[in-house]
């Protein structure tokens, strides 16, 4: 992770830590990044009546350095598996994944060759919701049971969860359905 | 006491002016987020603290506390000097910007004209460092984007200054607003503003003239493989940018530290608030037309400064010396 890396856990940290996890559920910028239909109900979770930036989450970013969460708005086939993975990979620590609708959950509807059976395949997820697609309403549910995490969870269960989570290339070959070698 | 009178005194106002400047970096985020949101009908940030006042607070300890990352494929001395180089010389500007009467911020420099014109120019250097040395395409091509706007912007925007200096007769912003101006010359001067702040739209890089970071087309832009901190300078490094040219914009054509009418000139402690409530009413307009007016193609922005506005520009220097050879 970042600066608190170098700093000793203990009692004296617990109130920094309290200060980080503030922070970061109030600043949690999402990656302007959208697959299917569900990306439609994510737009309109940043229109007026909605207005995800009561939480100051309504800097979406393009760039993936600069976001610390990734919305998968929508099913993810086998070939955009490898390209979530890879931008995942290039958010930079802390990161958390909202996986929304039930096909980025668990495939929904689309049972087939073509569709990697839920997102939690390819990169670890934080929040499920349920839907489809989800209302606006559902989304801004996940965000704040993804703020209740940030707000609970210390840098030493965060980095156990990160050690947990990491797939590598293999992992996903192994879990995805079988595709040609040039997708990979 | 020359050392006290060189040395300590320029130092103590220049800590002061950047921890007054970051501080209001912070807080124009607060401003703009909450404006847009009341432009769209909506509330903004209110989560963190009342009415979301601590929301800048949120994002300068989150971004602190972002993983600290280069990548392995930019070249990494130059990689790090661009958002440096970005933010500096938008807070050396305000060295010659008047804020009392007689006292500038730093020093009354006898060409603060030029000093405002030759900062501006190094402030293009940061962005397109960034962009060389992230050794990315969209880096690469939202910098040269970037680049290419600021130094056409600059020439209309040069040839504004040249108009407003010939009127002034002088090159110090001290002196500019010591001197009055005829009521003809205000009007003069107020006509051109509209063209001189598009001009400034376009150097600072702001809407709708952001092309340098169109998400559409070049993801961010140089900014591209910059995150956490790096990245929160950047920002900075704009936001700042509006300050200042808000505040070169107060100076210029609407009296910056005057009152209306010559009123309570001599109250020297007022000078800064009257000067920071201009800065205000600009920093609304930066909003506002934010908040209005679309994004044009790369090439229209182009074809605008150098097909329209540059003659414009050079037509007004015309008349302004006729004008001032003939009432002045």
């Amino acid at each position: 992770m970042g600066l608190e890396d170098k700093i000793p856990e203990g009692i004296l940290t617990t109130s920094l830590e309290g200060l980080v996890n503030w922070s970061r559920q109030n600043s949690t910028w999402p990656l302007l990044f959208g697959l299917a239909c569900c990306a439609i109900e994510m737009i309109a979770v940043g229109t007026a009546r909605h207005d995800i930036a009561r939480y100051g989450s309504e800097l979406f970013r393009a760039s993936p350095r600069q976001a610390d969460l990734m919305i998968v708005s929508g099913r993810v086939s086998n070939k955009m598996g490898p390209i979530i993975k890879r931008i995942h990979d290039q958010m930079l620590e802390p990161k958390w994944v909202i996986a929304m609708g039930i096909c980025a959950s668990a495939g929904g509807p689309f049972n087939n060759y073509a569709i990697i059976q839920g997102v939690d395949k390819v990169v670890p997820v934080d929040v499920y919701v349920p839907g489809c697609p989800p209302r606006p309403e559902a989304l801004l549910y996940a965000l704040d049971k993804l703020r209740e995490k940030q707000k609970s969870e210390t840098f030493a269960q965060y980095r156990e969860a990160e050690q947990r989570a990491i797939r590598t290339s293999a992992d996903i070959d192994a879990l995805a359905a079988p595709r040609s070698k040039q997708l990979a | 006491m020359d050392w006290l009178n060189l040395l300590i005194i320029p130092l103590a106002r220049s800590v002061a002016l950047i921890l007054v400047l970051l501080t209001a970096f912070a807080y124009l985020t607060w401003f703009e987020r909450k404006l847009l949101g009341r432009f769209h009908v909506r509330y903004g940030p209110n989560r963190a603290g009342p009415k979301g006042l601590l929301q800048p607070v949120a994002d300068a300890v989150k971004a602190i506390f972002k993983e600290e990352f280069i990548p392995d494929h930019v070249d990494k001395p130059i990689y790090v000097l661009g958002p440096a180089l970005a933010l500096i010389p938008a807070l050396v500007i305000w060295a010659v910007i008047p804020i009392a009467k007689n006292v500038p911020a730093i020093a009354d420099v006898n060409i603060g004209f030029l000093w405002i014109l030759a900062v501006a120019g190094v402030e293009s250097y940061g962005l397109i460092l960034a962009g060389w040395s992230s050794n990315n395409n969209y880096s690469l091509l939202g910098a040269l984007r970037s680049s290419a706007q600021m130094i056409s912007y600059e020439l209309p925007m040069g040839m504004f200054l040249v108009s407003i200096l010939m009127l002034a007769g002088s090159f110090s912003l001290v002196e500019l607003l010591n001197s009055g101006r005829a009521w003809w010359e205000w009007l003069w001067l107020w006509a051109m503003f509209p063209l001189f702040f598009i001009c400034i739209l376009a150097e600072t890089n702001r809407s709708p003239f952001d092309l340098p970071e169109t998400e559409n087309e070049l993801v961010a832009g140089y900014q591209t493989e910059y995150g956490g901190i790096k990245f929160s300078l950047f920002m900075m490094a704009e936001y700042i940018n509006m300050i200042t040219t808000s505040a070169i914009m107060a100076t210029l054509f609407f009296g910056g530290w005057r009152l209306p009418f010559g009123l309570l000139q001599n109250v020297q402690i007022l000078g800064p608030f009257v000067l920071a409530f201009k800065v205000i009413l600009l920093l609304f307009l930066f909003v506002w037309v934010r908040a209005s007016v679309g994004r044009p193609r790369y090439d229209q922005l182009m074809g605008f400064t150098w097909k329209i506005l540059l003659p414009i520009s050079i037509g007004y220097m015309m008349i302004t010396s006729i004008l001032v050879v003939l009432f002045k």
